[in-house]
């Protein structure tokens, strides 16, 4: 029989590893179960995108720390602060620009609007169709795929059990706390944390919780080495493409188009439905990639619940669970509010509020 | 809309759509190649091999002809790049140089052959080092200089029918390198012997090369290729029980040009892709899709025949495809016979396996994958790095892809994900099993975004609702 662990980690993704780390600082005994590798869901897989452009309002004071971390972490996530431009084509997305722009703005990220002319001068590739840009100067990417690599690391520098291959399938209330089982194997800890991105309302469940989680099936692909040909981050209006030129000369294309797929089935599908549009819009957007081959396009899933805010605190009616999910631009923002996460379990008061996952929620608005 | 589609126009594939035409069903033959009858990176080579003995063109031409007079709806010069299960059962087939960009049908075979195995050595990335399935293939364009000599090198019968090949086109070879010792033939003689006009042939091999003072080297494996820009030679050695390399036994080779190959793997990427259950299977060439008898994998409507669901070569291939064009019948409600067939594929199998079991990749060949040596040619990952990655906590090919890159090129891994499981074997003595394939992701080769799509008409964008603000 293992040893009772302070805590149980499910889920070994930024927000699960993010966490432990607060938590050994916090001297708290934890253990991080981990279905597959570490690091290689959606904190894996993701875009890598780091952009204060396509944060949301209310989440923006995160995201500005998150930002702040991932530029504390550097060369080893292979961190590149390149500033990024949002580009809009027609009145439409002009206006909508402009709109999200403004708030986003007064909510403390360092946006501005530029002339297409400019844009133009920094980014010759790009399709001169522009009408509006916006810009903001600390906008960058980090390499996600290094994720794992990364927090393995640290986790094991700081002494924290880690399982792999671990998938939870059973999780029961015990004297002193929870028994985490993947078949016959068995762990006991006095709290637990949910940390299972798109996966996390299987095991909430597992603990009589229902929270309206589900899981987004975004896409990203990426081309062979390339000439260099952007060297910013490129956002679009709409949110439906983030493009970036990585040191290497390929070229990482996402937007959030949706794949197929269950978390519970595997990795998720590429759907070329979606896929063809995603790449049509990128080549509008830098008629150079007509010719450059794709040399693979994969899926990722990413928890929401319906107000799209973050589940982040305890669980309802449950003593001693805790969940921490469903940050939209979780990669931004997760090594910022792991943090918060940790400090919360550890009885501090957080640096900044956390997100009850008891809330009511209310379908978000999609405009 | 088909019935039935079949990804690859090898013997098996070919004979599957044929079969399945005849049988009634609205049947597509998909190949990448100009015509039916295989290709240079996949099931050629045992192709070859087998069908030399009556000549090779006359099979590919029976073939060719049975084809053409059939209903078959071949579409050649064309690539499948992606396989999806539509919620209805169906499937959706992404594919390049075609009429169409996409092909929905009911039945999915999967007959895509085999691929090479090529263990990594230092140089062995030199202009002038060939697979050996594909050598004969490219032969005439680039191997014929006249001052050019050969070295073949590598297991398995494959070794010897390209030495005396080289040798009947009228080129040099300087040596033959074979990691199998005369025990290890022996050794499979009985099973061969099942395939006495095979036997034949390779006595005639051996027969050519001895006539030509040839040196064959028993037991012994590349253990670098040297050479400034492009080959200059070969450093052999002598190999242990395990294939691991003994020594002070390193010998120099003079030779412009390597042929070099160790067994052919099922190409199982497209299976993989499509969803089908794999296990790993040494004695089938490594992983290969779980099928019945007939070629029926775990997934409904999806069959696999010939060398990519085990390399069982090319005198099975054929039979395997009308096999699985009976699953494919049988599962639309058309009944036919094929008792007999089955019969029939368990003697046809015998020369395939003891061919196959040749080139099982032995505990020792690891250690010829030196810390400097390339794994990974289009990334330029070495196995230093790989090694590394595994000793700090890596225990995937998916992990281990990540934290390297190694598999992230051009290639897909193709080439390079085969030596990190050996390496990976090696380091946490896990079993291939456990160890895993990495994730299959399209395309299953590379596309350019205008090989797959019309320019987009800015309006006709799908907006599928913006992200929340
Ligand atoms: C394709 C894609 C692109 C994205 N692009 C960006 C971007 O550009 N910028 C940005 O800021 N954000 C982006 N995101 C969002 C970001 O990646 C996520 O918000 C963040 O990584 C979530 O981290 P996580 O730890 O919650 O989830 P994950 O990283 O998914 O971790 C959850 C872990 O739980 C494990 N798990 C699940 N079930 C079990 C079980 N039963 N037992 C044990 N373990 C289990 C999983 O294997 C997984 O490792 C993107 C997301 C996706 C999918």
């Amino acid at each position: 029989m293992m040893p009772i662990f302070d805590i149980a980690i499910i889920g070994g993704g930024i927000m699960g590893c993010g966490t432990a780390l607060r938590l050994a600082e916090g001297g708290m005994r934890a253990i991080i179960l981990e279905q597959g590798d570490i690091g290689q869901g959606a904190s894996g897989v993701n875009a890598g995108t780091l952009s204060m452009q396509i944060k949301r309002v209310k989440l923006m004071p995160y995201a500005i720390r998150g930002h702040e971390e991932w530029q504390h972490m550097g060369d080893a996530v292979g961190f590149h602060k390149t500033g990024g431009y949002t580009l809009a084509f027609n009145d439409r997305e002009a206006e909508l620009l402009h709109e999200r722009m403004k708030m986003k703005k007064e909510a403390g990220a360092n946006i501005s609007f530029v002339s297409p002319k400019q844009l133009n001068e920094k980014e010759p590739h790009l399709a001169k169709k522009v009408i509006a840009v916006s810009y903001c100067p600390d906008d960058g990417y980090a390499n996600s795929s290094l994720t794992g690599q990364y927090y393995r690391k640290k986790i094991d520098e700081k002494g924290i059990n880690f399982i792999e291959a671990f998938k939870v399938t059973n999780i029961r209330s015990v004297s002193d706390g929870y028994e985490i089982a993947s078949g016959d194997r068995a762990v006991v800890a006095s709290r637990i944390l949910i940390a299972c991105g798109g996966w996390s309302k299987h095991i909430t469940a597992m603990l009589g919780v229902d929270l309206p989680i589900r899981a987004r099936i975004n896409t990203v692909s990426v081309t062979e080495r390339a000439p260099q040909l952007v060297s910013s981050v490129i956002g679009h209006a709409t949110g439906l493409l983030t493009m970036k030129q990585k040191e290497n000369g390929t070229i990482l294309i996402g937007g959030g188009w949706q794949g197929k797929g269950r978390p519970e089935e595997g990795r998720g599908q590429v759907s070329v439905d979606s896929l063809v549009p995603n790449l049509q819009l990128a080549k509008f957007v830098l008629p150079a990639l007509s010719n450059i081959r794709i040399v693979r396009s994969w899926t990722g899933f990413e928890a929401n619940v319906p107000d799209f805010y973050p589940l982040a605190g305890a669980l309802p009616n449950r003593d001693n669970a805790f969940i921490l999910g469903c940050v939209r631009g979780g990669f931004t923002i997760g090594p910022y509010i792991s943090k918060l996460m940790g400090d919360y379990i550890l009885g501090k008061e957080p640096e900044m509020p956390l997100f009850d996952p008891g809330r009511k929620m209310e379908e978000g608005k999609l405009i | 809309m088909f019935d039935a589609i079949v990804i690859g126009a090898g013997p098996a594939g070919a004979n599957a759509a044929i079969l399945l035409s005849e049988n009634g069903l609205k049947t597509a033959l998909i190949d990448e190649q100009r015509d039916a009858g295989g290709q240079v990176w996949r099931a050629k080579s045992e192709s070859i091999l087998e069908a030399s003995i009556t000549d090779a063109g006359e099979q590919g031409d029976a073939l060719r002809d049975r084809l053409k007079s059939s209903n078959v709806i071949t579409k050649f010069n064309c690539r499948v790049w992606h396989i999806e299960r539509l919620e209805n059962g169906h499937w959706l087939l992404s594919v390049v140089g075609g009429v169409e960009k996409k092909l929905i049908t009911k039945a999915l075979i999967i007959a895509t052959g085999a691929q090479e195995r090529v263990i990594p050595v230092p140089g062995w990335t030199l202009p002038g080092v060939f697979g050996l399935a594909g050598a004969t293939a490219i032969f005439k364009e680039h191997m014929m200089a006249p001052k050019r000599r050969t070295i073949v090198a590598g297991n398995g019968p494959l070794l010897f029918y390209v030495a005396s090949e080289t040798l009947s086109l009228g080129g040099r070879v300087s040596a033959v390198i074979s990691i199998n010792s005369r025990t290890d033939w022996l050794k499979s003689l009985p099973a061969m012997l099942s395939n006495p006009s095979l036997i034949w042939q390779g006595l005639k091999w051996i027969f050519t090369l001895n006539k030509n003072r040839i040196p064959i080297y028993w037991q012994h494996a590349v253990k670098s290729v040297e050479g400034e820009n492009m080959v200059d030679g070969v450093t052999i050695c002598k190999v242990d029980q395990n294939w691991a390399p003994v020594e002070g036994t390193d010998q120099y080779i003079h030779g412009e040009n390597l042929c070099y190959g160790q067994g052919l793997m099922p190409a199982v990427e497209a299976t993989h892709l499509a969803g089908a259950d794999h296990h790993y299977d040494e004695k089938l060439g490594g992983w290969v899709p779980t099928i019945d008898q007939w070629g029926r994998t775990s997934v409904a409507g999806l069959y696999a025949c010939g060398d990519n669901a085990g390399i069982y070569g090319a005198l099975a291939a054929p039979i395997r495809g009308s096999l699985a064009a009976q699953a494919v019948c049988e599962d639309a409600g058309i009944n036919i016979d094929r008792k007999a067939e089955i019969k029939k594929l368990k003697v046809a199998i015998k020369f395939g396996l003891a061919a196959t079991a040749l080139t099982i990749p032995r505990s020792g060949l690891e250690a010829l994958i030196t810390g400097e040596t390339e794994v990974c040619r289009c990334e330029g990952i070495t196995r230093q790095e790989i090694d590394f990655e595994i000793k700090t906590g890596a225990q995937s090919p998916n992990a281990i892809k990540s934290g390297t890159r190694c598999g992230m090129g051009p290639c897909g891994g193709r080439y390079c994900m085969d030596s990190v499981a050996l390496i990976t074997q090696h380091r946490t003595k896990k079993s291939r099993e456990e160890i895993g394939l990495p994730t299959a992701r399209p395309p299953l080769r590379p596309v350019t975004i205008d090989d797959i799509s019309d320019d987009l008409d800015y309006d006709d964008l799908p907006i599928p609702g913006v992200s929340p603000l």
